[in-house]
């Protein structure tokens, strides 16, 4: 039972880091409907600026956590900017391989800077544990918890509230009606992506706290589970989001937990399994709107 | 066999054999260095690999990341049976081929019927997903040797020899793609690759050419598996991750999209460039993201569109799609 509990424990963990990173997919696709698939690398790059800031800066955890969301707030609004915006109008095929090409970009950056090591950064986020009863819960488990609960509920107000959050509810719905009724879509998306990567570089300090560790091809497997996290609970839902990253973090979790040793190697296959019955299944997901698709 | 190659093709066939001739010859007089014949021999597993994946990203408009899975589930199968079979080199060779195409395509049929109401981003996300899933099993399958991977696939001999194998196997594929893609079927998949709703009120089946297109897709990536489990000896699952796949849409992507030829030139080019670029190999890969990220927009942004319709000769760009239906659909 203790072990189960421990296992559920993880898996809320896990769950919860991958909910923030699905946030960011499902607000891109929602708004701006491309599937970024460089956000799981703009994480990667937040991670080595914790790596630079906190380690070989020496300059404190707060510091660390400040510069990795501007960094990748920054990279975000840049990346959209240059990459994404001249294709536009252009076919969802041409945006996908464009997309592609910054992921591969940045994970070669990333690879000429810092080489394939892996970057150990043990002593980011420290926490004491305790017990409720039976139960161990880790200091930071709770950090994480609190922080994406926080991000996702301002997140959802945000959106409901606020002008900004608005309009890009409107462009969601429908780009050219809201371009007639004065919204600058330009300006909307870049706001957009201003605000899902900034939530890429606080997942990635979260992500550190956890692992504790950091290499190039960090992001990308880490972002295609996310990704499958915000399909699962339907893309362009919020709650959603939040909802799929901690059932895939709770399956894959349970799933490494009592797999028997000879399946082990391919627990990562577990996400991808999910992905696939939830897109075949039911591509709007679980708290998501069916589209029709109209001539 | 009304008329298996109009001239076009024909020409490039030729081209190739006698790349073939001269390379053999080249070869066998000792011209070239171990590592260049290394990359020739890989060469020719990357042109069948990047030939398939054309079939569905330049004909059929979709664009698929599982190429990789394809290609292992290939190499797999017709390594397993090359090492347990113990036929003569050239019937296994030549079973192996037909073996590892044909559990390609099963694969590339059931994954395709699964996926029938994807388009776009979910299907290339669906379509790595099963990659992914695909290397994750041969993980785990004993038989296939775990993680340690699949040893002992016998040589085809020497490097002279290797090549005379190998690029046989470019050449088939190449006569039969291009012929299939200028068939009836062919013309119908790029219909629907241009507006699938107009395809499908002149009563194309868009279902039934969306499997086809994958599968046939799928049986040409399993023979290129095949080719590179001989190539290099043995298999292991680090080779078939999604790189590979991306690696593929690259040289589809700089050979022009739809354009057969275009990716035998890009794949020979981006398998040949560590060699050539011997001091700048580090940056290779950089240089290829930068020159996808440039060619998109350049290729697909409206008004750069435009501009280049005004500047340059139509001549230059005649077999590249027409204008007017790239909004369309995709």
């Amino acid at each position: 039972m203790q072990v189960f509990v421990n296992f559920i424990m993880d898996g809320l963990n896990l769950g919860s880091v991958y909910a923030l990173v699905a946030l960011g997919y499902t607000m891109v696709y929602g708004i701006a409907k491309m599937l970024n698939f460089a956000h799981g690398d703009v994480i990667m790059v937040g991670g080595y600026t914790i790596y630079i800031v906190f380690l070989q800066k020496d300059m404190g955890i707060a510091a660390a956590v400040i510069a990795s969301v501007l960094i990748c707030s920054v990279l975000g609004f840049v990346i959209e900017k240059l990459a994404y915006r001249p294709l536009r109008n252009a076919t969802p095929l041409s945006v996908l391989i464009t997309a592609i090409g910054v992921s591969y970009l940045l994970q070669n950056i990333a690879l000429l800077t810092f080489t394939s090591e892996l970057k150990l950064i043990s002593s980011f986020i420290k926490l004491p544990t305790f017990n409720v009863g039976p139960v161990r819960i880790e200091g930071i488990s709770v950090l994480i918890w609190i922080t994406t609960l926080v991000i996702m509920v301002s997140l959802n107000n945000f959106i409901q509230k606020t002008k900004t959050g608005k309009a890009m509810l409107a462009v969601s719905e429908d780009r050219g009606a809201a371009q007639l009724m004065g919204i600058d879509v330009n300006k909307t998306i870049s706001i957009t992506f201003l605000i899902g990567s900034a939530l890429a570089g606080l997942a990635s300090a979260l992500y550190i706290a956890k692992y504790q560790k950091i290499e190039p091809y960090t992001g990308s497997v880490f972002g295609i589970k996310a990704f499958a996290a915000a399909v699962f609970g339907g893309i362009g839902s919020i709650p959603g989001a939040a909802l799929g990253g901690i059932l895939i973090g709770l399956i894959e979790a349970l799933a490494i937990g009592y797999l028997p040793d000879s399946i082990r190697p391919a627990s990562d296959g577990v996400a991808f399994a999910i992905l696939i019955i939830m897109l075949v299944l039911k591509p709007s997901g679980m708290l998501g709107k069916t589209k029709i698709e109209k001539v | 066999m009304k008329k298996l190659l109009k001239s076009k093709s024909l020409i490039f066939t030729a081209v190739l054999i006698i790349a073939y001739i001269l390379i053999s010859v080249l070869i066998d007089q000792g011209k070239f260095t171990r590592s260049q014949q290394a990359i020739m021999l890989r060469m020719c597993s990357n042109i069948i690999l990047a030939m398939s994946l054309n079939l569905v990203v330049g004909s059929l408009g979709e664009l698929s990341l599982g190429h990789a899975g394809f290609f292992c589930a290939g190499a797999y199968a017709g390594g397993y049976f090359a090492v347990h079979a113990g036929l003569p080199l050239t019937v296994s060779f030549i079973i192996a081929l037909i073996i590892g195409g044909i559990v390609g395509a099963i694969f590339g049929f059931f994954i395709s019927s699964s996926i029938l109401r994807l388009r776009g981003d979910y299907l290339a996300i669906v379509t790595l997903a099963y990659g992914e899933l695909i290397r994750s099993f041969a993980k785990i399958i004993p038989a296939l040797g775990g993680t340690r991977g699949l040893i002992g696939v016998p040589s085809l001999g020497s490097r002279g020899d290797q090549w005379m194998y190998m690029f046989a196997v470019v050449i088939i594929t190449f006569v039969l793609i291009s012929n299939f893609t200028r068939s009836r079927h062919g013309r119908a998949i790029n219909s629907i690759r241009d507006n699938a709703i107009a395809a499908q009120s002149i009563g194309i089946n868009i279902n039934r050419y969306k499997v086809m297109t994958f599968t046939i897709s799928a049986f040409f990536a399993g023979m290129a598996g095949v080719v590179f489990a001989f190539f290099k000896g043995n298999v292991e699952p680090a080779d078939f991750t999604y790189n590979l796949s991306i690696e593929a849409l690259l040289m589809v992507v700089f050979g022009g999209m739809g354009n057969l030829v275009g990716s035998i030139i890009a794949a020979a080019g981006i398998t040949a460039l560590p060699e050539i670029l011997r001091d700048a190999a580090e940056y290779r890969l950089l240089i290829y993201a930068i020159s996808l990220i440039l060619l998109m927009i350049f290729t697909s942004n409206p008004k750069l569109v435009e501009l280049r319709k005004r500047f340059v000769p139509k001549t230059l760009f005649a077999s590249r799609r027409k204008e007017g239906v790239t909004n369309g659909n995709a």
